[in-house]
């Protein structure tokens, strides 16, 4: 398991660093699903197999498709590539870099470094709809108000017509 | 299953993930790659909650990972509604084009 564990850890790292390195959209995007799906190796070998599967199902699987949908809509055929100057990599690289030492020492230096322990579906089940069902309920409102809120900024209509322009949505008339 | 690895080395490779989607934050320009850069950040954060709470054998780390994800579904629905929305107004996605307010 512990092989396992580096193994996963090395391709989620090396993917990641070609996600924010490639160019091309897509290649990045894809790259971004090959790591979530190393992450998700890394929450099995940790004793989370709940985790694993939703990093699979819900991250790989619904975000990236909302990734790859937003793409598709914006039809980026007519954009020249991105091209990032090695210069403009410099100051991300050194503010990264002392965040990750600094990350790094206060793991080192801190004395709950043990091994873990598996924790079964089950006792996740329990928690989360038990202590935590305030939190669960939260989660379903912010999720109708990211799905009303994302329906309003993405709308087609262009703001001079006005909310009441005639023939500005002609769908509106078949839907009701 | 005993999970044998240590929870110290989960904590790790969140903060190196974290540190590159920082630094792919900061460096890179394209709208939904900076959007991506994010997602990598929520993803590291939610594994450093999955890796402490394997270490004490808690459920609670892994009910913070799922709120987490519900809460990284839902800046990634807005974010990339934005993306459409600036990309109309504004031709591309790049994010130095929306540099000045009503600009």
């Amino acid at each position: 398991m512990t092989f396992l564990f580096y193994v996963a850890a090395t391709v989620a790292v090396i993917a990641t660093l070609l996600v924010v390195t490639r160019s091309n959209l897509v290649h990045a995007l894809l790259y971004l699903i090959v790591s979530l799906t190393a992450v998700a190796v890394v929450f099995y070998t940790l004793g989370a197999p709940f985790v694993a599967a939703l990093e699979v199902i819900i991250y790989a699987g619904a975000i990236m498709m909302l990734f790859v949908f937003a793409v598709i809509l914006l039809d980026l055929r007519s954009d020249e590539a991105e091209r990032v100057p090695a210069r403009a990599w410099a100051g991300p690289a050194i503010l990264g870099t002392v965040l990750l030492v600094e990350l790094t020492i206060a793991v080192a230096s801190s004395h709950h470094g043990g091994p873990g322990a598996a924790v079964p579906p089950q006792r996740v089940g329990e928690t989360l709809f038990g202590p935590y069902v305030i939190g669960v309920e939260l989660a379903s409102m912010l999720l109708l108000a990211a799905l009303v809120g994302a329906r309003h900024v993405a709308d087609q209509r262009d703001e001079r017509e006005g909310p009441d322009a005639p023939g500005s949505r002609p769908s509106d008339g078949a839907a009701q | 299953m005993i999970a044998v690895v240590t929870a110290g080395h989960g904590l790790v490779l969140a903060a190196i993930l974290f540190a590159i989607g920082f630094a792919g934050l900061l460096a890179r320009r394209n709208l939904i790659v900076v959007l991506a850069s994010i997602e990598i950040m929520l993803n590291a954060g939610g594994l450093a909650f999955v890796a402490a709470g394997a270490r004490w054998g808690q459920a609670d780390g892994q009910v913070m990972f799922f709120f987490i994800l519900a809460m990284a579904a839902a800046e990634v629905s807005l974010g990339l509604a934005l993306a459409i929305s600036f990309r109309r107004y504004l031709g591309r996605l790049d994010v130095d084009r929306a540099e000045r307010m009503k600009g």
